[in-house]
């Protein structure tokens, strides 16, 4: 699974990709924030608040009962701000 | 005819107007709007801001909003110009236009696509101030703004 981080969420988990193998528990993009949270220091941070915290699923928005799977692209990232 | 274009290069916006025009054929009106960087935020000079996006999905979620747009508003021609990239004050950010048979739809559609680009569109702007770096926060105004096109 690709994992993409944009704008603060990038910046605190300190990559802006990587590929990871989560546990088969891991079902949802909430389950997936909740087992990233374990990862490290910067990755605790980035999901300490998950409100703020919005995700992608190849690349569609989706909320955090959204499935995921091995081999999709999911992207954290705060609400977006264009325009 | 939709055109989507997401880049560094800033843009002529009398160019985009007639290539509008030219696109849409026979339309009656065309409407655009242009967005600038503010030379403040926060009570403070802004030295600059970048913006962020999300390669790929910008492109998809821009081509969907423009696709509604021409079905709701019956459109013949849409564009969206959205700059990426570190910007400084003064600078053009963003440019979306609409053409149709009549003003209201022009009208009515540009406003469409920005309300819908604020909420949808995945950009992120860093403003560079004399504080320091500030990420800009999404405003529920624009949520709101967004919404109100639902209930109708």
């Amino acid at each position: 699974m690709k994992l993409v981080y944009f704008a603060w969420v990038r910046q605190q988990v300190g990559v802006s990709q990587e590929t990871v193998t989560p546990p088969d528990a891991v079902q949802t993009v909430g389950d997936l924030m909740s087992w990233l949270a374990g990862r490290g220091e910067g990755h605790a941070r980035a999901f300490a608040d998950r409100s703020r915290i919005r995700a992608a699923v190849n690349q569609v928005h989706a909320g955090p009962t959204a499935r995921v799977a091995a081999g999709d692209e999911v992207a954290f990232f705060p609400p977006v701000t264009g325009g | 005819m939709i055109r989507i274009a997401v880049g560094e290069a800033d843009f002529d916006a009398g160019a985009e107007v007639r290539r509008l025009q030219a696109a849409a054929g026979d339309a009656g009106a065309i409407a655009s709007f242009i967005g600038v960087v503010r030379p403040q935020s926060g009570g403070e000079a802004l030295l600059s801001m970048t913006l962020e996006h999300y390669p790929g999905m910008t492109e998809r979620a821009l081509e969907e909003i423009a696709q509604a747009a021409c079905s709701r508003f019956a459109l013949s021609a849409v564009t969206i110009v959205h700059r990426v990239g570190r910007l400084v004050p003064g600078a053009q950010i963003v440019f979306a236009g609409a053409a149709s048979g009549h003003r209201q739809a022009a009208f009515e559609g540009v406003q469409f696509l920005m309300d819908y680009l604020k909420t949808q569109a995945p950009f992120w702007k860093l403003e560079e101030r004399v504080s320091g770096d500030h990420w800009v926060e999404a405003r529920s105004s624009d949520d709101e703004a967004a919404a109100r096109w639902e209930r109708r």
